[in-house]
């Protein structure tokens, strides 16, 4: 596998950065050459320090005209062979989300970071929230997947900046950080290793770059200026390239392997953590800044002899599934605290066989631990 | 290298009904293309939606077939992770200037080494007719059965206007002065823009029976004239056509260049 270690680009140690700025940091570390964004608050700081660290990007800043303009210049820069992303909060996702159908579509590898605020439109723009989730799975038309992580830490932002970078190479898909308004401007203690391990996209002269034997398969990527011919399309294509949208067959196997690429490789993209699950009697699922609540509250309670635990989900989609079917059986409740009106406490209610309580809060502030420890309560 | 070789053939017959004028654009195009001595590899083509659009399909460079209105944001990344790259991007007159407007008047003032080709055909022709920004006040379409009621856009006032340092406008009657511009046009480092008039006799002509496609193409010899034409102060209904603006000024890349250095040396 394409794997490679690399130095890291900071010198290794401690730093005490923004969310968003270790975004930045995490991004350059990745190796993206590429980057085009538009302002939006609260994930402006993140473009800021990239058009700083000009030289360390070896590549591009572009503050383009708008969100539309900024996801299909990224995917231009990726198919003449950069790595490359781009940076927003929600009402900039929106825009996105036909550059979104297009990556995902013509199966090109790219970050996006989404810094959520309080919505619907405008909302509050410089509050809390964490109603992008939903949206981040199907916000263009038509089936197709994903990989949305969910930092709750400046070190994650740090952290799963790479990971996204190295999933979208390694699975030529679009990839979303999901943080939040609250990781975005935290500030906090997060360390740099000397080594950085890096996912560079597969090449294959003379192969087909969209398309495969293996029906759940990830093609090898050429790109513009490198000898190979190349077609590339949002129309229906088949493995070369050209254009069919006429044939049942090339659609229907298009359209099944960019799914099933993501969702037969569920084992090894999603990553989770759990606490305290092996005697819980109420679980605990939680993910982002609120995870941090979770945590604080399920410890609490263990001090006071709870039999509670904690899932958090690092990854959202694809979903965890398979975890929350066998820990919500085992737990027999589930209980999920969430800044939005339940987008993922929907998603465990499909897979649990179990009781799900979800715990609605938007109003623009972060899930306080004591609400959390009290509705537990509540529940045993 | 022949003109054939930059074809692929293998996708014809084209999706162009008879009498289009996109053909004469491609067949220009590649002849352009052919005496600058491009190499196919040195070439992407990037191209929205609409009948404009499948011109992509149908040359042999690296192509990139993209959505609606965002050619020109597609392909500005591209020149900019690979500049010594020729972007060449065909579109029409509603995927450059309706949907995709801003994006073409920011990468005007970008004055960014890409060539944009405006297939103005007055009209959606993929949708089958709606009116378009070039339609013109009076015209007929399906979603203007009673007259349209918008003026249109001057392409070449607004590409001159938005910062585009070379702007020209030509017809599929004019095809030798259509080669000669679009080879100026590629040749030109910056943003350049050629409009090129360009007939639909399906929906455009049938809706508003302006006659076949020979009509429409005799409508563009006799009202258009030359830049600066004596003709045209006698009618100034005439449309002017040539080259309306060629200036060298500071390209997008190369200033992002200069733009590293600073950053380099520290700002």
């Amino acid at each position: 596998m394409p794997f490679r270690e690399t130095e890291s680009l900071l010198p290794s140690g401690s730093y005490y950065f923004s969310g968003n700025e270790a975004a930045t940091e995490g991004a350059l570390a990745a190796g993206c050459r590429y980057y085009a964004g538009y302002p939006i608050t609260p994930s402006s700081e993140i473009m800021e320090r990239i058009a700083v660290r000009l030289k360390e990007l070896k590549g591009v800043f572009m503050q383009m005209e708008d969100e539309i303009a900024s996801i299909c210049s990224v995917i231009g820069a990726v198919w003449a062979g950069a790595k490359g992303m781009t940076a927003t909060s929600g009402p900039g996702f929106s825009l996105m989300q036909e550059g979104i159908g297009y990556g995902a579509f013509t199966e090109t590898p790219m970050v996006v970071v989404d810094i959520q605020r309080a919505g619907p439109c405008t909302g509050q723009a410089t509050r809390v929230g964490s109603g992008d989730h939903q949206q981040a799975k199907w916000g263009s038309h038509g089936d197709y997947q994903v990989i949305a992580l969910s930092p709750w830490s400046v070190q994650e932002m740090y952290d799963l900046t790479i990971d996204a970078f190295n999933l979208a190479e390694q699975y030529r898909v679009p990839v979303f950080l999901m943080g939040e308004e609250s990781v975005g401007h935290l500030r906090e203690r997060m360390d740099v290793r000397p080594k950085v391990t890096v996912f560079d996209r597969a090449k294959k002269k003379g192969t087909p770059p969209f398309g495969m034997v293996e029906e759940d398969g990830v093609p090898p990527m050429p790109c513009f200026g490198e000898g190979e011919k190349l077609l590339v399309t949002g129309s229906t294509h088949n493995d070369a390239g050209i254009r069919k949208t006429d044939d049942p067959l090339v659609h229907e196997k298009l359209v099944s392997r960019i799914n099933n690429k993501v969702l037969n490789h569920r084992e090894e993209i999603i990553q989770t953590e759990s606490y305290y699950v092996d005697d819980a009697t109420c679980l605990v699922v939680s993910y982002g800044f609120t995870a941090r609540s979770a945590l604080y509250a399920v410890n609490k309670l263990r001090g006071e002899g709870g039999r509670v635990g904690l899932l958090r989900l690092k990854t959202i989609w694809p979903f965890p599934d398979q975890v929350i079917r066998v820990l919500g059986k085992k737990a027999g409740k589930i209980y999920v605290p969430e800044m939005n009106r339940g987008q993922v406490a929907g998603e465990i209610m499909k897979y649990a066989d179990c009781d799900v309580v979800p715990y609605f809060q938007t109003n623009g502030e972060i899930i306080d631990p004591r609400t959390i420890i009290n509705q537990v309560r509540s529940l045993a | 290298m022949a003109v054939m070789d930059y074809v692929r053939e293998r996708f014809m017959p084209h999706i162009w009904c008879p009498g289009c004028g996109h053909g004469t654009i491609m067949n220009n195009l590649v002849r352009a293309i052919e005496s600058l001595g491009l190499k196919k590899s040195e070439i992407v083509m990037v191209t929205g939606i609409g009948c404009s659009s499948r011109i992509s399909g149908y040359l042999d460079f690296h192509t990139l077939h993209t959505i609606h209105g965002r050619a020109l944001a597609f392909a500005t990344g591209v020149k900019l992770a690979r500049p010594e790259l020729t972007l060449i991007v065909p579109m029409g007159d509603g995927d450059a200037l309706a949907i995709g407007g801003n994006h073409f008047l920011h990468a005007a003032r970008r004055n960014i080494d890409i060539t944009a080709i405006i297939m103005n055909n007055s009209i959606y022709g993929m949708t089958g007719g709606q009116f378009s920004p070039l339609s013109g006040y009076g015209k007929t379409a399906t979603t203007a059965p009673y007259g349209n009621i918008y003026e249109s856009f001057d392409i070449v006032q607004l590409a001159k206007a938005a910062g585009a340092s070379f702007v020209g406008r030509t017809t599929t009657y004019h095809v030798t002065s259509m080669m000669e511009m679009i080879e100026e046009a590629i040749r030109h480092k910056g943003f350049s823009v050629v409009e090129i008039l360009t007939q639909c006799p399906t929906y455009f002509g049938r809706k508003n029976k302006v006659g076949d496609a020979v009509d429409m193409l005799n409508y563009y010899k006799d009202h258009t004239v030359p830049i600066g034409s004596d003709k045209k102060k006698e009618n100034p209904a005439l449309i002017e056509r040539g080259v309306f603006v060629r200036e060298e000024r500071a390209e997008y890349c190369e200033e992002y260049e200069k733009t590293v250095k600073r950053a380099e040396k520290g700002g």
